[in-house]
């Protein structure tokens, strides 16, 4: 049992790691796309049938560009930067749990590596770690343009942390629970029980805190093209620039996954139509990350931090107060 | 297993908080830092204590975080700090009192063996229940005398940082600059 036990994780672990880095890779392609087709351009043609092999051709580049560390840059800390960024968000991934379990050849198989009883938490707790990868890599690739994305890296993390573990205290207050598991079990009755019914600020605040946490347009500020170049990624290039982009579209489709599972009712009742809503929900939630970046502008720091601590947060803890009161009474 | 992860871990943090302790660089002071308190985090999780564990990072990763801005604001983070030290056989001194002290007072109560849990865990309940009841039935006078300590906190900060917050410092400088440019005209 244990050493079948210990064969089924480490297979499951590479699993996801294989399936997420190659849905990163496609993430690109799926953002070039949609950005394309909504800006009535083309997009990706000309390698492969409809552009698809383009992916290949952008992995080959990074593979082979030359990994260039700046003279004055602090070189350890410049070549463990990405590395952090990519490998919290698979570390993220562990607590999530991606399908409903199933039996192949008579074993069943749950699709979630630790079901840990603080699943939330912990998948909160180490994607926030994520935000030490722009951080520390800003910070060691002395660049002015690098300086101030580290510097906005800082306030954005410090602010939005507050908003999602507010937001998110509401539906754990209903659940009573931090594992996605109990999460998706709580709504498993079917469209009525999605806790988005009974939580909309909660959800609407956790969803715009996603926007942050993951770093995308309207709060695209570290990396922010037209002001600060690439920001933490101006001194970068190569594989290790790449490992920044693996971890981002990583993020994005994880924390797609968690919307799904904390507020719009998960796999449901865990039949084959559950999980195909399941996929098709989060694929939503990936496609408004990229829809948005179409059609909206990205907004100033101050902008950000006005709407984060003058808005949501005071939102977020009426929400709060607001459920303490309706389950007492 | 669980010996192969503890020493891991006691390894990785001993390590990670030494080079915090020693090297004069702000940028690898502050990453061995935040290293080392999540690595902290791994014994919360070898004896089980999952709540405490994730708590750990969410609350170091922030506070780091703060550190990291901090030290973006005081240093050029990709050079040496060079540090004013004028007595360092005092502070050898007094570091090394202080370390025999804190080993003094954490096995003072192995030796005399009356160590015991005075809220055992309980069976089937799962450890963020623990600590909530704990929380708030016997601990509740410390933890909301702590809540008003943070609220005191918060409040002193807002006052401290928010004098003229409505006025604009450009404007503000420039009007200091048309005063002094009229004295000197008188």
């Amino acid at each position: 049992m244990e050493t079948a036990y210990f064969i089924e994780t480490i297979i499951k672990i590479v699993v996801i790691l294989l399936v997420f880095s190659a849905l990163a890779g496609f993430g690109t392609y799926f953002e070039r796309k949609i950005l394309a087709f909504m800006q009535r351009r083309l997009g990706p043609m000309n390698v492969g049938p409809f552009g698809v092999l383009q992916i290949a051709a952008d992995g080959i580049k990074l593979f082979t560009k030359e990994d260039i560390v700046p003279t004055n840059a602090v070189g350890p800390i410049f070549k463990i930067a990405p590395v952090i960024t990519a490998a919290t968000a698979f570390m993220a991934a562990a607590a999530i749990p991606f399908l409903p379990q199933f039996t192949i050849f008579g074993y069943t198989v749950h699709p979630i590596v630790a079901d840990v009883n603080i699943g939330i938490l912990y998948i909160l707790g180490v994607m926030a770690v994520g935000f030490y990868g722009p951080l520390l890599g800003s910070l060691a690739s002395s660049n002015k343009f690098a300086l101030l994305s580290a510097a906005r890296a800082a306030a954005v993390f410090i602010s939005y942390e507050v908003i999602t573990g507010l937001a998110l205290l509401g539906p754990l207050m209903m659940v009573g629970s931090f594992s996605l598991i109990d999460f998706n079990n709580y709504q498993a009755g079917g469209m009525g029980d999605w806790i988005i019914w009974s939580q909309p600020v909660a959800f609407v605040l956790f969803w715009i805190a996603a926007f942050a946490e993951t770093g995308r347009t309207p709060f695209h500020l570290v990396a922010n093209d037209h002001e600060i170049i690439d920001g933490f990624g101006t001194e970068y290039s190569g594989m290790r620039w790449g490992l920044f982009f693996i971890g981002e579209y990583a993020n994005m489709f994880f924390i797609s996954f968690v919307i799904v599972l904390l507020f719009l009712g998960g796999f449901g009742d865990g039949s084959v139509f559950g999980a195909l809503m399941f996929l098709l929900k989060m694929s939503f939630f990936f496609f408004f990350f990229l829809w948005t970046r179409a059609a909206w502008p990205d907004i100033r720091p101050d902008q950000l931090m006005w709407l984060c601590w003058k808005v949501l947060m005071p939102l977020a803890v009426l929400n709060v107060v607001v459920t303490g009161f309706v389950m007492m009474f | 297993m669980e010996a192969i992860a503890f020493y891991t871990f006691a390894i990785l943090t001993t390590v990670m908080f030494l080079i915090t302790v020693l090297t004069s660089h702000a940028l690898y002071a502050l990453s061995a830092l935040a290293a080392g308190m999540i690595f902290i985090s791994a014994f919360f999780f070898l004896l089980g204590a999952d709540f405490l564990g994730a708590i750990q990072i969410i609350v170091y990763t922030g506070a780091v975080m703060a550190l990291y801005a901090f030290g973006m604001m005081f240093f050029d983070t990709t050079r040496d700090v060079v540090e004013k030290r004028t007595s360092p056989q005092l502070i050898f001194g007094l570091s090394g009192v202080a370390a025999l002290m804190v080993v003094a007072i954490f096995t003072a109560p192995i030796i005399s063996g009356n160590i015991e849990a005075l809220y055992p865990a309980i069976d089937g309940v799962g450890n963020s229940q623990m600590v909530g009841m704990v929380l708030f039935t016997k601990y509740l006078i410390p933890f909301e005398v702590a809540a008003i300590m943070l609220l005191v906190a918060m409040i002193a900060g807002i006052v401290l940082a928010g004098k003229k917050m409505d006025h604009s410092l450009t404007l503000m400088q420039d009007e200091i600059e048309c005063i002094n440019e009229e004295k000197e005209q008188v």
